[in-house]
């Protein structure tokens, strides 16, 4: 006779020990070398952070003039309300100041349409390839727009220009040198070596001088290209190296079987590479390629020393107006703490594209 | 082995879709397949077995050319395999696999995994796509999961997908790399039955596989491999009942006993 098989009915697991008393227990004081490190971090917080409070908020100036700021004890924010167009744009002509305002709108519209996935994923991939021509069109002007001369560009609209182009630039030419350096063709492939190892083992500085001074050596004789083309191609140059090592690391990643099934199936090579390949490769590198992005972003400061005026430059030829002399600080943390927005908000975006990954995988 | 031979030499030339010729291959100086000469007609059924290592998978994959041979000649559909890219890629398009990891596409949906064949290899219209890829998930049972992700299957269900994916290539022959020894137990039926509704249909199969019940059913013909060479093979009554190889009788013993 056979019985039948009643499942057991599930149970609620043991309702847990909760309670801030018990997280500060288990968390900070779980034993007396841990309680101790917490007392030690606790001291120490309390001795930094009421000045800061005081200094940045309580005490800061917030409008007036340069001698309101002489007279009170706190950070003089005036001075960055003061000098905001030159911290943003630099030298820019300012009744031009919509032309940058409209490329960063665009930048930023086509973030968020890309975090929201309103658009299909070729057609968010063209448009990001392409968002250098108009940035570098409304900001520099030609082709019925005035001309503005690179040497007006400055502040953190350069800073922006050279990172979100540099970033743009270098991750398709990034992608060809990985798929070179793994390709068979023994030509194609020391010569993608070649390339990456050259650009990987010297320094950004020395690459951005080399584009300056010895570029032009090797341009025929008449043309000229300006001083910020040539370090945007070291930058885009510099970051492909590195971008086209993340990349391989993503396409060793991705398994053997993938290229297989797909080859079985009648895919030729390219096909094989574009549609199963790569698109693995690069979704197991986003957490690099982010990284990537923000090193980028915080490296295109090295342009002060070929003499362009990036947004940490800009600071610090602001805090040298003779008006506004004696504020370097204020113009520093006000620079830090932009370059930390920006590049906090990448590394969160990097995480929420992260976990997406995970739940088309599972 | 000798029936083959006494089939009459036009019929041969006329029904042979696949055709090795004392084929051999190395890996470095390892000898993983010795001398392998094995013709399939259209229609057959084979299902080649044995030990781990004995190349029954380096064998099959060398068909579609997964694995390159050195010595020796394969022939799909009369056309030889060559290291010529353009001419491989034509005989892949007519030879389908199945591996035993699925190998489904993780990156897209049941869907897309079908249709991507045969949109860009076919350069089928995208609607007349979805319409064949939609008629074969029916035909093994698992239309209603066309949208989501292969890791949101099971295994079984994973398999059925990656044959449901060859199967839209309208190949001429199925290879098949052992497909149910990833398997679960309890999915291990599910497959084996889209398999034998596929041999029922007169598709040109070889299987290597464990599943002897399987090869007693459906096979036309079992090969026995071990050391990289073709040890046996015969039909599954007379593979089974009567093996002629003393390796042969310790391998069923082996496998038929626990």
């Amino acid at each position: 006779m056979t019985m039948v098989f009643q499942p057991s009915p599930d149970m609620p697991p043991p309702a847990s020990q909760s309670g801030l008393l018990h997280w500060v227990k288990n968390n900070l004081f779980n034993s007396v070398t841990n309680g101790l490190l917490t007392l030690i971090g606790l001291t120490i917080l309390a001795s930094i952070i009421p000045p800061l409070v005081n200094w940045v908020f309580l005490d800061a100036i917030f409008q007036g003039t340069a001698e309101t700021c002489r007279q009170g004890q706190g950070a003089c924010w005036a001075f960055v309300d003061a000098q905001i167009k030159l911290f943003l744009l630099g030298p820019y002509p300012t009744e031009l100041a919509w032309r940058p305002i409209l490329s960063a709108v665009l930048l930023f519209g086509l973030f968020i349409i890309t975090a929201r996935h309103m658009l299909k994923t070729a057609h968010l991939v063209v448009a990001w390839l392409i968002l250098p021509l108009p940035i570098y069109w409304l900001v520099g002007g030609g082709l019925g727009l005035e001309v503005v001369d690179t040497s007006e560009w400055g502040g953190l609209m350069l800073t922006l220009v050279l990172a979100v182009v540099g970033i743009l630039a270098s991750l398709p030419i990034g992608v060809l040198l990985a798929l070179g350096r793994s390709m068979n063709n023994k030509v194609i492939k020391s010569f993608c070596i070649c390339v990456i190892e050259l650009v990987r083992g010297v320094p950004l500085v020395t690459i951005l001088f080399m584009a300056t001074i010895m570029l032009p050596l090797f341009l025929p004789t008449g043309v000229d290209i300006g001083i910020l083309y040539r370090v945007q191609f070291g930058i885009i140059l510099f970051s492909s190296a590195y971008i086209a090592e993340v990349v391989r690391g993503g396409l060793q990643g991705v398994g053997k079987g993938q290229g297989e099934a797909a080859v079985a199936l009648g895919l030729n090579r390219w096909q094989t590479t574009a549609f199963i390949i790569l698109p693995q490769a690069l979704k197991i590198v986003i957490p690099p390629l982010i990284g990537r992005c923000i090193a980028l972003l915080k490296d295109t400061s090295l342009v002060v020393v070929v003499g362009l005026l990036d947004f940490l430059g800009i600071a610090k030829a602001a805090s040298q107006d003779a008006e506004w002399l004696g504020f370097d600080a204020e113009a520093f943390v006000f620079c830090a703490f932009v370059y930390w927005l920006l590049c906090f908000s990448l590394s969160r975006y990097g995480r929420s594209l992260e976990k997406r990954g995970r739940v088309d995988h599972h | 082995m000798s029936e083959q031979n006494a089939a009459p030499a036009a019929t041969i030339e006329q029904d042979t879709v696949i055709s090795l010729v004392d084929m051999n291959k190395w890996y470095g100086d390892f000898h993983v397949l010795k001398n392998i000469n094995l013709n399939v007609q259209r229609g057959e059924r084979i299902v080649i077995c044995g030990p781990s290592g004995s190349g029954k998978s380096t064998m099959i994959r060398c068909i579609n050319q997964l694995e390159e041979h050195q010595t020796g000649s394969i022939l799909v559909n009369g056309q030889e395999l060559t290291s010529n890219t353009k001419a491989l890629e034509r005989v892949r398009k007519d030879v389908g696999m199945c591996f035993q990891h699925f190998n489904l596409f993780p990156h897209m949906t049941i869907l897309e995994n079908l249709i991507l064949a045969p949109i860009w290899v076919r350069k089928m219209p995208r609607k007349a796509a979805i319409e064949l890829a939609m008629n074969y998930l029916e035909r093994v049972n698992i239309a209603e999961q066309s949208e989501k992700y292969p890791g949101q299957l099971s295994g079984g269900q994973q398999q059925r997908v990656a044959i449901a994916r060859s199967l839209c290539m309208a190949p001429k022959v199925m290879l098949f790399d052992e497909p149910t020894s990833a398997l679960d137990p309890e999915m291990i039926k599910e497959v084996l039955d889209v398999m034998e509704e596929l041999a029922n249909d007169g598709m040109t199969m070889l299987c290597v596989t464990h599943e002897m019940g399987f090869a007693k059913s459906v096979a036309d013909r079992v090969i026995f491999m071990d050391g990289g060479e073709i040890v046996e093979e015969n039909e599954p009554d007379a593979f089974f009942n009567n093996p002629q190889m003393d390796r042969t009788q310790l391998f069923l013993s082996q496998i038929l006993s626990h």
